[in-house]
């Protein structure tokens, strides 16, 4: 399968990540050799093969309804590279006002 | 041509659990210190990880059992890829190939009065985000809130007028509190509305090929203006040989109009995938609970309603009233009860506390029993107007209260006696017993 | 006496009781090697110099409270987690302490350390050599006695393949076995902490001080794994070995095969069966990795956003970046079907193939045998740019992480280097257990070792500095 630089742009903006140009091409190359390796996956025969998602076997883990402590403000805030009146601060989002 | 409205309901409600979904901060958070509600899990540190919490599951269950819906057999959470500065993961921990709850119904009423079945698609189990505060250019942060628990619940497409999204929505509302699992304040944002709006010729079947997103509006009333909105907006620009696409759209009070946020183009792709940190939950090893979730459900707003007028013979209208709260529906069945020891009817119950405004919280069920009884019998019921008759009887015989006084109660008979004469017995003499036993303490 | 820090930590621990050194004396013995040794081959990135208690190595990769911790990361730099991982807070509980964070490739994606933000490690028996990876540092750390043990993850081979490469012992455990509270993730599904250790007896001791229940991973089993050597014998008596044959077909070194035959027949002496077996799907393993792998990563990596701790996502490295985009890339819409949804069934063949292997209801084997990497050590760069050749070295250890299975990697020997002709490096053998069975991998581990003693062999490197050291002693007391 071929990655278009188009569609590695594409995914470069979902994933959030800024890309060089020459990472844009890089990748566009690198990304499709890889897929057609793992094109291979489609010569197994997957009927009636149920995914496995979580190899534990556990299923139903809860735990009940208890609080228990909380970081304080500080700690909370203390690998924060910008904080303003107890929060974190960020450039402007102004998207859903 | 003429065009139909066909709408969709999303409903986000905060569950009143005491501690998040996934970690065991308080999820009581509204009003509190900015960033004091946090640990690793709900601030996204890296490394930290989601672990469920059950008395959430058993809220979202009950919702969907009282929507009539079918709880899945296998139910997985899965994660909600976007970013955004309020989502500390970068993904949202929700339900989505196997909700929880799928395929309810509940019945609402449209405007011309008629009776609708909205299907319920789903109810599903995700967790809450945290809150933007936008000031000077800049936008903070405040995670107490990310983590606590949401239910969302989804409609098909079966609403065909603004009346019926306006009882739905106030119909889950009043679920939401007779279930006990939220304060469902639309203000404080405990409940949240989403409506997918379009429109399509009368008559045609298929649904339309795309529909308008209206999102972040606080109240019930501003939805429906902007659905009304909408339609109106939709149906003129078909008219005039527009096409419309998928978008997204907000509701502006000041301009009463709809306005674009996000276009088709910029829509989201969430790529959900099953949430590896988290075995699936199997509901029928779950049985014992699912079966005493059904037990301890409380008897239902509508079903109330419905027996008040079948068992009570109450006008639709009065048992409507009376169910709107869990807390008036016992307090009126209480006296009920009351009543029917003492030969007053369930419909002279119902129409006194309707009438009477009769304020639940300081009157007793037993009193309103109590003040039928002397209204019917033609006695004098006013609270003050019996303390001024007692405060006369006590004025008029200074000799028998010093009698009292001294030990001799008998004389409170007397008493009693020149009150019953004066108003010509028209006073319950126990009634006057306690207010004189009161004053002469 | 010899330098106390080639002991393994069984001995370390007895040593202690019988007074014959005091645990600081054990720390500046460490830290006196570490000072010397680790800017040849940068296994740590940070030295904690008030070590107290038994001296532990751990991958930078796990939380450890108030101790910078970067995951080999530029983002990460400047983190100082305010939590530690569980498996921090149980070694504390029994006298362990950090003696430093060891490199590792960034967020744990590379199989040989070069990705580390920082600088390369460095392996001990060859220093123009890679150590293999991610928990590269702590691997290298152990072959060169910088620590007693250490911590590595390991998700398609990260403990594992660098602890072949090193000529060491590395135990992945059976997946929810361990906590991963404070690990941060590379693949969700995959993760698992383990130990890197001197000797098979003291992965098993780490496995019991860390392994057990934790209310805060809801994957992690009530199953805590007990240290029980006294049951341990020095023979196999009939225990049944499963040679797959799908792990010595073309791509396997010769020179690394001919080391594996040889230890195969060593087990043949200790009186086990040995079988031929077949896993088919192995083939298939490593594709379905390379969707399931960089789709979680995909997810995982979305924290990192720069607000809440750390830098920007430009400051990622480029292998992280590589799967991100093949993950966001095969999750996106219309594609799931065909990449994770897929996968995800191919991951249930595998785990059927070892099901199948082990069944003890159609005459299964107890355990499987063969390599750990098709390879030794090879060339600081070599494989750098083609990530296909690199993700190639792990054909043999991803299918354990897929099915959740336990599996040790212990020195079976050496390989002379294909380039140089000079030096020797390590070869390791690699041991799969049923899930929750790693006592019979470490039981089969420990009397391979016992009768071969390959673990006491030294890189020339640290034999070198440690003889030098008796040397001065030596001086002094003369003196």
């Amino acid at each position: 399968m071929n990655l278009t630089l188009d569609q590695v742009k594409h995914v470069a903006k979902l994933a959030n990540l800024p890309l060089t140009p020459e990472e844009e091409e890089k990748y566009s190359e690198q990304l499709s050799k890889v897929l057609d390796y793992i094109e291979q996956l489609n010569s197994v025969d997957i009927t009636n093969v149920e995914p496995t998602f979580n190899v534990t076997g556990q299923v139903n883990v809860m735990r009940e309804d208890t609080t228990a402590g909380c970081f304080t403000q500080e700690e909370a805030l203390s690998n924060a590279p910008k904080k303003k009146d107890g929060m974190f601060e960020t450039k402007g989002v102004f998207e859903d006002e | 041509m003429n065009y139909e409205p066909v709408i969709g309901l999303e409903v986000h409600v905060e569950l009143n659990t005491k501690s998040k979904m996934f970690c065991r901060c308080s999820a009581d958070y509204f009003g509190k210190e900015p960033n004091t509600h946090t640990c690793p899990v709900c601030l996204g540190l890296p490394g930290a990880l989601p672990y469920i919490n059950k008395a959430a599951i058993e809220d979202c269950i009950k919702i969907g059992l009282a929507l009539n819906c079918t709880v899945s057999e296998r139910s997985s959470f899965e994660r909600k890829n976007y970013f955004y500065p309020d989502l500390p993961k970068g993904y949202q921990i929700s339900q989505y190939r196997w909700p929880l709850c799928v395929g309810g119904r509940l019945q609402v009423t449209g405007d011309r009065g008629q009776d609708v079945t909205i299907r319920i698609n789903r109810a599903h189990q995700e967790e809450d985000t945290g809150k933007l505060t936008h000031s000077e250019g800049v936008t903070l942060i405040d995670f107490n809130r990310s983590g606590v628990p949401l239910v969302e619940i989804v409609t098909e497409p079966d609403f065909t007028d603004t009346a019926q999204v306006r009882d739905y929505a106030k119909k889950l509302q009043q679920l939401f509190r007779y279930l006990g699992v939220s304060n469902a304040d639309m203000e404080r944002g405990d409940m949240r509305l989403e409506a997918n709006v379009s429109v399509r010729p009368v008559g045609q079947k298929e649904l339309p090929n795309y529909r308008v997103e209206l999102k972040n509006i606080n109240s019930f009333r501003f939805m429906v203006a902007a659905i009304e909105h909408e339609i109106k907006r939709q149906i003129a620009a078909l008219e005039k040989g527009e096409k419309l696409s998928q978008e997204t759209r907000g509701w502006n009070e000041d301009k009463k109009s709809t306005f674009l946020q996000r276009s088709k183009e910029e829509a989201h792709d969430y790529r959900y995938f099953p949430e590896p940190d988290l075995p699936e939950l199997k509901v029928d090893r779950l049985q014992v609970t699912v079966d005493s979730i059904k037990k301890s459900m409380p008897e239902l707003p509508w079903d109330k309603s419905k027996r008040f007028v079948e068992e009570l013979k109450l006008t639709e209208a009065q048992a409507k009233m009376l169910s709107e709260t869990k807390e008036l529906a016992n307090f009126f069945e209480e006296a009920v009860k009351a009543g029917n020891q003492q030969e007053v009817n369930a419909i002279t119950v119902a129409n006194y506390i309707i009438n009477q405004k009769v304020d639940i919280k300081t009157v007793k069920p037993s009193e309103v029993i109590e003040k039928i009884k002397s209204k019917s019998a033609g006695l004098i019921s006013d609270a003050r107007e019996l303390e001024k008759l007692a405060q006369e009887a006590i004025e008029e015989n200074p000799q028998m209260v010093e009698a009292y006084k001294k030990g001799k109660v008998t004389v409170i008979q007397a008493m009693i006696g020149s009150v019953m004469k004066k108003t010509g017995g028209k006073v319950n003499p126990n009634k006057i017993r306690e207010i004189l036993e009161e004053k002469l303490r | 006496m010899n330098d106390i820090t080639t002991l393994t930590l069984t001995e370390t621990i007895e040593a202690i009781k019988q007074k014959k050194f005091s645990e600081e004396e054990l720390n500046k013995a460490y830290l006196k090697k570490i000072a010397i040794i680790n800017p040849k081959i940068n296994s740590f990135l940070k030295i904690q110099k008030n070590s107290r208690g038994i001296p532990a190595a751990i991958k930078d990769a796990i939380l450890t409270k108030g101790i910078k911790t970067t995951a080999g990361s530029k983002i990460l730099s400047n983190f100082v987690p305010p939590y530690n991982a569980t498996v921090i807070d149980k070694l504390l509980e029994q006298n362990i302490s950090v003696i430093g964070k060891t490199n590792c490739d960034e967020f744990a994606m590379g199989g040989s350390g070069e990705n580390s933000a920082f600088r390369p490690t460095k392996n001990p028996w060859d220093l123009n050599k890679v150590t293999g990876g991610s928990s590269s540092g702590s691997a290298a750390a152990i072959a060169a006695d910088l620590s007693v043990f250490s911590l590595g993850s390991d998700t398609g081979g990260s403990i594992r393949q660098p602890a072949s490469l090193c000529g060491v012992v590395g135990l992945k455990p059976t997946y929810g076995r361990v906590s991963r509270y404070g690990l941060i993730p590379m693949a969700s599904s995959l993760d698992q902490i383990g130990p890197i250790t001197k000797s098979v007896e003291d992965a098993a001791l780490v496995l019991d001080w860390i392994s057990g229940a934790d209310s805060l991973d809801a994957n992690c089993k009530d199953a805590k794994f007990s240290f029980t050597p006294s049951r341990w014998e020095p023979k196999l008596n009939g225990l049944k070995v499963g040679i797959p044959k799908e792990y010595f077909g073309e791509g396997l070194d010769p020179k690394v095969k001919a080391v594996i035959e040889e230890a195969i027949k060593k087990l043949e002496e200790l009186e086990a069966e040995i079988v031929e077996i077949s896993l088919p799907h192995s083939q298939y393993a490593l594709a379905a990795y390379y969707i399931i792998v960089p789709s979680e990563v995909s997810s995982n990596m979305g924290r990192f956003d720069g607000i809440r701790f750390g830098l920007g996502r430009e400051n990622l490295g480029q292998e992280v970046k590589r799967r991100i985009m093949l993950g966001t890339f095969a999750l996106s819409s219309g594609y799931y079907d065909d990449y994770y949804a897929k996968a995800a069934k191919v991951r249930t063949l595998v785990k059927q193939d070892f099901e199948k292997a082990f069944d003890p209801l159609a005459g299964g084997v107890d355990v499987i045998v063969g390599p750990v990497s098709p390879t030794t050590a090879w060339n600081l760069g070599e494989k750098i740019d083609d990530p296909l050749k690199m993700y190639l070295s792990d054909i043999y250890t991803i299918s354990a992480n897929l099915a959740g299975i336990p599996g040790i990697s212990l020195p079976c020997g050496f390989s002379p280097s294909t380039s140089s002709g000079q030096a020797r490096l390590p070869v390791g053998l690699q041991i799969l257990g049923k899930q929750w069975d790693e006592e019979t991998i470490l039981r089969v581990g420990f009397a391979y070792e016992q009768a071969t003693k390959w673990h006491l062999q030294e890189p020339e490197l640290v034999s070198r500095v440690e003889s030098q050291e008796s040397r001065q002693k030596g001086n002094k007391t003369g003196f």
